[in-house]
């Protein structure tokens, strides 16, 4: 196949060739961005909370008025929990993960330091916390009952202190890089907190605060909160049984204390796909905007060659009159819509790495895979293909007579 | 004059109807294009909005710096909110022509209807000035006074949808409501008002309704009413951590200042205050304050989702790919009309004549397309509505953004036919005539 006197057809209409190259490296550019972006989402969607999601219920609920002693109150709603058919292990929380409503605290190593190593997200609540989410203990152990304090307890002495604690691996990894943390002591306030035991993830209930890799870090502290603190209370059940636990634990609750007003009931499902919502319509309105502009690119395409096909009908019949084969004359237009979507991904490529530099800056985003672009080259070329494909055929069916005819 | 016009518009839909798929093309490019920017675009113009239109300038949000020394860092960003002492003291020495303290909260409220039971209502609890210095709009009643800050009175402020559902929509003011398992009598019932953003507490939603109950912090300082929000403590708090002296921030504080002079001897103030809350030992850090209007502040807080500037730039993107689309097919097309436009060229018309032609051949593509992009962009923020996000109810087209939208598809179908049309108007008549 010559490439000369395609090229120099393509000088004659500089203008037209222009424009869907540059339609072609917009398109390029903006696609290339948009599926980074989507994989960015959907990799945050797909984010290992750590805890056996598929067996959980979250119960939140607050008091009308004060309770004096909630913690009575909070000792029976856990007994009457149990009780129920289905339920597995029960729980009180001051928080959940992917439950937005955080409490963190800033660790350091040594005493009165004046810049802490970490923030980190504090997780306590009743005794069976860690058992009734199925976060994975990697080394060390649970807390003995002995290591509880009550949360109220707390409150009125200030000289009540936590002496253990119980780390995520990302967190003992950012303290101790490489060493083995169990025994080695952090501080969260005046006092040494000794580290007993190591889970294996555990997320924090958001990352509004922390970047991309601190949505790993938390602890987890032996303080037995009341109801009226944080208010959730975790199930862990039969995943076949999750609703009607649910309903018979709502009634369990009203039957301990009616003065109380149920804020949130849901399956963990429920609970990440509440947190993700966001992410997900932004993935979808993405993945629309791309499947239209590469449709509207590739009917720009057709249209541009469909046009050309036109009017050069007489030129080809010509061609065709001189001995050209219907195969050179589909060759012809083929090669010349490769030749043009190669132009365009050629400066599409460079736009892409210059919006993504935008993105970086603006977004905090990591730089775009080296992989984006072959697999966007090769999208635009195939696009190109089909599109031409149709023009071309009706093209290469022109007869040979129509170079004998005016017009 | 206006009938050749009419005579163009004439060619363009003979024109179209030659090529009814291509035109059917360039009219949908369009008008996607159209629709995806104006439903981006209305929803950024709604999110950046001002929340007090005409009075944003002289309304201030405090901040200090009353950390204590632990993570300092020279020139950092001070805390958005303020410590309880520092607000109450701020508040009385009355040093802005009006001033405010505020935090966000939930109360229960058991209503005396019947068939009505118990339910938990956002709340606020703030002091006196907040009513005159937002403008909030009263349907019935008033606001209160900071003698009955002082008095800790037992008065609230509810909203207009609160006092439908309490009073069936009756006049609430001088009737009480139960807060927590105490009386309060309703002093004032409000119109119509959401704040958008919801700047004077970001904490709690940028763009969430304004909240149901407003009762004097003092009051619900005293009957310990559970706050909402973020708190920040920086070392023993004593269990108490809403305590008068508690090193916890988590007050937003508000004034208002009639000029910049003001505003400068008000700056001045919060930095001697700060260096005198350091010589009593209260404040560890060098002074640090900031004094922000309402539109400076929302904009150092970014309020603004940053994926909704990102959409915005997308569909910016998308139009540019659809104009391309457009002027490649319009240019194309035109110039296999070249012979037509050698004919008309011989028999006397002029370029100029050629080019409004096909101007106006371009701009009813243009014309269809916005329309039909109106359409689109008012089903997007028909989508953007039933999204699940806290702004979703805002969004609608105003007046403004509509005309908007018309200057919008008029300029770009214009900008699209405005260099195929020169092209065409350039052909020579003789060598068009000759090649035949």
């Amino acid at each position: 196949m010559h490439i000369l006197p395609i090229l120099s057809t393509l000088r004659r209409h500089r203008t037209a060739a222009t424009l869907i190259v540059l339609e072609i490296a917009l398109t390029c550019a903006i696609v290339c961005n948009a599926v980074f972006l989507i994989g960015e989402r959907v990799g945050r969607m797909n984010q290992d909370s750590g805890v056996v999601e598929n067996e959980l219920l979250r119960i939140q609920l607050t008091g009308i008025g004060k309770d004096k002693n909630p913690a009575v109150l909070t000792k029976e709603d856990l007994a009457a929990l149990s009780a129920v058919p289905g339920v597995r292990k029960v729980a009180q929380s001051l928080q959940v993960p992917f439950g937005n409503s955080s409490s963190n605290s800033d660790i350091s190593l040594e005493k009165d330091q004046l810049q802490s190593n970490l923030n980190a997200s504090t997780y306590f609540g009743s005794e069976n916390l860690l058992q009734t989410l199925g976060v994975r203990l990697s080394a060390g152990r649970d807390f003995t009952p002995d290591e509880f304090l009550d949360w109220d307890a707390i409150q009125k002495d200030s000289k009540l202190k936590v002496h253990s604690i119980i780390l995520s691996r990302a967190v003992a990894e950012r303290l101790w890089p490489g060493e083995n943390p169990l025994g080695k002591s952090v501080y969260m306030g005046d006092d040494p907190i000794r580290v007993v035991g190591i889970i294996e993830r555990l997320v924090r209930p958001n990352n509004f605060l922390a970047g991309a890799g601190d949505f790993e870090l938390s602890t987890v502290l032996p303080i037995r909160t009341p109801y009226t603190v944080g208010g959730n209370y975790l199930l862990r059940v039969d995943p076949q049984r999750r609703a009607e636990v649910l309903t018979a634990a709502l009634a369990a609750l009203e039957k301990n204390s009616p003065n109380r007003i149920i804020l949130r009931k849901q399956t963990f499902d429920e609970l990440r796909a509440d947190y993700f919502r966001q992410d997900r319509a932004m993935a979808w309105l993405l993945v629309s905007v791309c499947a239209a502009l590469l449709i509207i690119t590739a009917l720009g395409i057709v249209g541009l060659a469909s046009f050309w096909v036109q009017q050069r009908t007489r030129q080809i019949g010509i061609r065709r009159a001189l001995g050209a084969t219907r195969r050179q004359i589909l060759r012809y237009f083929q090669t010349e819509n490769f030749l043009l979507a190669t132009l365009g991904i050629v400066i599409g490529m460079i736009m892409a790495y210059g919006i993504n530099m935008l993105l970086m800056e603006k977004y905090e985003l990591p730089r775009l895979p080296a992989l984006f672009l072959p697999l966007g080259a090769v999208t635009l070329w195939v696009l190109g293909q089909i599109a031409v494909l149709g023009p071309a055929l009706r093209a290469a069916s022109v007869p040979p007579a129509v170079a004998t005819r005016t017009v | 004059m206006f009938p050749r016009y009419f005579y163009y518009v004439d060619l363009a839909l003979r024109s179209f109807r030659r090529n009814r798929v291509l035109t059917g093309l360039m009219v949908v490019a369009i008008a996607l294009g159209i629709g995806a920017s104006m439903t981006t675009l209305t929803v950024l113009y709604l999110l950046s909005g001002d929340p007090l239109p005409g009075k944003s300038e002289t309304i201030y949000a405090v901040q200090l710096d009353s950390h204590g020394p632990e993570g300092y860092r020279p020139g950092e960003e001070p805390d958005t909110q303020l410590t309880r002492f520092d607000a109450e003291t701020l508040l009385r020495a009355r040093r802005a022509d009006r001033q405010a303290m505020m935090s966000g909260g939930n109360v229960a409220i058991e209503p005396k209807r019947a068939g009505l039971d118990p339910f938990y209502a956002d709340a606020r609890y703030t002091s006196a000035d907040f009513f005159p210095m937002f403008e909030v709009p009263f349907a019935q009643g008033a606001g209160w006074s900071a003698a009955e800050d002082a008095g800790r009175a037992r008065i609230a402020v509810i909203s207009s949808e609160l006092n439908e559902k309490l009073f069936g929509g009756e006049n609430g003011v001088g009737r009480t409501i139960r807060l927590e398992q105490s009386e309060f009598r309703v002093v004032g019932v409000l119109g119509r008002w959401r704040p958008t953003p919801h700047f004077y507490d970001l904490n709690t939603g940028s763009y969430g309704e304004a909240e149901q109950v407003f009762v004097p912090f003092s009051t619900a300082r005293e009957l310990d009413f559970s706050r909402s929000g973020t708190m920040n403590c920086w070392s023993e708090t004593e269990g108490e951590p809403e305590g008068p002296n508690a090193p916890c921030s988590w007050i937003q504080f508000w004034v208002q200042l009639g000029s910049r002079d003001q505003a400068s001897a008000y700056r001045d103030y919060l930095v001697s205050y700060s260096e005198q809350q350091r010589k009593a030992g209260r404040f560890t850090r060098p002074p640090n304050v900031r004094l922000r209007d309402v539109m400076q502040w929302l904009d150092a807080r970014h309020v603004v989702p940053s994926d909704v500037r990102l959409q915005t730039w997308l569909a910016f993107g998308f139009l540019m790919v659809c104009l391309l689309n457009t002027i490649g097919l319009l240019l194309a097309k035109f110039l296999r009309r070249s012979q037509e436009i050698g004919v008309r060229r011989a028999l006397g018309a002029s370029r100029r004549a050629v080019f409004t032609q096909f101007l106006v051949e371009a701009g009813t593509v243009g014309l269809v397309g916005g329309i039909l992009g109106l359409g689109l962009a008012w089903l997007g923020l028909w989508a953007v509505r039933h999204q699940p996000t806290e702004y979703a109810a805002l969004a609608h087209l105003d007046l403004y953004m509509l005309g908007a939208t018309f200057v919008l598809a008029i300029a770009s179908s214009l900008l699209a036919g405005l260099l195929p049309a020169w092209r065409a108007c350039q052909v020579t008549p003789a060598l068009q005539l000759k090649s035949q």
